[in-house]
């Protein structure tokens, strides 16, 4: 009894790291199935699987952009404001008949320079929480974002403009049909995740934006220059959010004034269902891409359903409850002796 | 026959403000090469900002520092580390959720290049780690282990292999004894006391007389922010020592 005690013990603990990494990659596909056999004929077909792909290509980039900004116990309440902000300088200068290349990057500038302007703002003016900081430039950035457009949607961008968004990778010389098509937008997310996974976990930039979240004292006494690791990753935030802009831009074709309106709690819902903590120093690139694909195929699924759209909150809502309530539980098990 | 060479570390003239606090005032300070300075006081004598001041946190409001005759201004904890001054905090500073080895190397990381990016060499670290952690004899499962599961007298261990990674010249320690059962305060004092025979200048600020009169030669008191008492072990005693801590003489 006791041997069987132990033995049990023991792969509990082998198996707990592993739980601790990828449990969240469990849940996603105990959905996939979930919804699979709930629409078999429709949820894993090409169209639809690219169709949630091209749904949370913008949304990714958010939620990517805050998770590094919670993994030092921050927050970005902006980035839904910085995308809209972003979006509505890259139509008015495309408006303005700009070339396709300085529209492209006019967004990606713009996004940086309001994370920077964040970053700046939160570790010179000594903010006492990012959170203020972020919710006086969500206000301040939407507003702006209003302002040069003069508050109505601004529409028609060239093809190349639109690429990143809305542009296809035709697949039809691997012998499949023109349908079957890969977004480029799913290559782009891809792209940007891997990147930032080889950032966060193999660099020292990275390593030490983990330290700031486990122990800001410890990364100071180690002569790491926190506040200026603060500003580099809340100008990345809004990098990445000038990038979601971009793709918007291409699916919608369009500026409009709600544009990213609350995406910044999706994004931090995301983060939340991906395993990172509030409290900082913890979670993963692939637990927020999991986090995004959860919430994505959660919305996909009941609209494939025809669940009413007050349902999805109330579910989304439930979603996030549970799952931060089952990281609770596995935290209890890991740390019994 | 520490005392005729030069010191290592010396502060002159320390005072430190906060706001309209004065938490040190004209404070001296000096250690030797291979000495062990014990520092103690009451609660808000100003111990640990003193070290703070030594370590580079604090910018003192006056005075001077000198480290091997030089006069040098600490700008943050990085120029420290950079001459060979090395801290262990009491909330010991390390980051809970990182390894033993990535927490050692936090801030000086080997790195690798990988074209014209430098990626962080995790086989090194680990190599590394072993190495240092044999050397001081500190036992630990793995250095993949993260410090929030290590006991305390472990964390200790690794707070101060941390400070000697990088050739210390001089060693901080802040209350290093204070969180540890009793078992493992002789293992960390044996490690101070390896580290005086390589040559290295240690600061110990404890509580502690055992701890003082087991590893130290020589001991100061401040007392409300200002030098009260200094001797060396061999002139002083356990009741004397008390006493300056208390303000008597």
């Amino acid at each position: 009894m006791d041997d069987k005690d132990k033995k049990i013990a023991s792969l509990h603990l082998k198996l707990m790291p592993y739980l601790e990494k990828y449990g969240i990659l469990l849940l996603l596909v105990i959905m996939i199935l979930v919804m699979h056999i709930l629409q078999p004929d429709v949820f894993l077909s090409w169209r639809n699987v690219t169709n949630v792909f091209k749904q949370i290509s913008w949304q990714s980039m958010l939620a990517l952009g805050v998770f590094m900004v919670i993994v030092t116990a921050g927050i970005d309440l902006s980035v839904g404001s910085i995308m809209m902000l972003s979006l509505m300088i890259l139509a008015v200068v495309a408006k303005a008949g700009a070339p396709w290349y300085i529209v492209v990057i006019t967004p990606l500038i713009a996004g940086f320079l309001c994370g920077l302007f964040n970053g700046l703002g939160i570790t010179l003016l000594r903010m006492p929480h990012p959170f203020i900081m972020t919710l006086g430039t969500l206000y301040i950035f939407r507003g702006t974002g209003n302002l040069i457009s003069g508050g109505t949607p601004i529409s028609g961008f060239t093809d190349e403009v639109r690429y990143l968004g809305h542009g296809r990778i035709d697949l039809q010389w691997l012998g499949l049909e023109k349908s079957q098509y890969l977004p480029v937008s799913l290559v782009l997310i891809a792209i940007v995740y891997i990147i930032f996974w080889i950032f966060l976990n193999h660099s020292k930039t990275g390593k030490w934006i983990y330290a700031i979240g486990g122990n800001p004292n410890a990364a100071r006494a180690s002569g790491i220059n926190v506040n200026k690791i603060l500003v580099i990753v809340y100008s990345l935030c809004g990098f990445l959010s000038g990038i979601g802009a971009l793709i918007l831009a291409g699916r919608t074709d369009s500026g409009y004034p709600n544009a990213g309106l609350q995406s910044e709690l999706d994004a931090i819902a995301a983060c939340i269902i991906g395993g990172a903590s509030f409290f900082g120093g913890r979670g993963t690139v692939l637990g927020v891409f999991a986090g995004v694909m959860i919430m994505g195929i959660l919305r996909n699924g009941l609209n494939l359903m025809d669940v009413s759209s007050f349902w999805q909150q109330v579910l989304i809502g439930s979603i996030i409850v549970l799952a931060v309530y089952i990281d609770v539980l596995r935290r209890d098990l890991g740390t019994r002796k | 026959m520490s005392s005729t060479t030069n010191p290592l570390l010396e502060a002159k003239g320390i005072t430190k403000y906060f706001g309209t606090i004065t938490a040190l005032e004209n404070v001296n300070l000096k250690v030797h090469a291979g000495e062990c300075l014990g520092v103690v006081g009451d609660n808000g004598a100003g111990k640990s900002t003193l070290m703070k001041v030594l370590s580079g946190l604090y910018k003192p409001s006056a005075g001077s520092l000198f480290f091997q005759g030089k006069e040098e201004i600490l700008e943050s904890p990085r120029d420290s580390q950079n001459l060979g001054l090395e801290m262990v905090y009491q909330d010991l500073a390390l980051a809970g959720n990182l390894p033993i080895g990535e927490n050692i190397f936090l801030g000086r990381e080997p790195t690798k290049n990988l074209g014209f990016i430098k990626l962080l060499d995790f086989n090194k670290i680990k190599e590394l780690t072993n190495a240092h952690l044999d050397k001081l004899k500190i036992n630990v499962k793995s250095a993949d282990q993260k410090v929030e599961e290590l006991s305390g007298g472990q964390r200790q261990a690794v707070a101060i292999a941390r400070s000697t990674a990088f050739n210390a010249k001089v060693v901080i320690m802040d209350e290093p004894t204070a969180a540890l059962a009793i078992k493992e305060v002789g293992k960390v004092l044996d490690l101070i006391n390896s580290l005086k025979k390589t040559g290295v200048g240690v600061i110990v600020i404890s509580h502690r007389m055992d701890d003082i009169f087991t590893v130290c030669d020589r001991v100061m008191a401040l007392f409300q922010g200002t030098n009260f008492a200094e001797a060396s072990l061999s002139n002083t005693s356990r009741d004397e020592v008390i006493g300056w801590i208390m303000g008597k003489k």
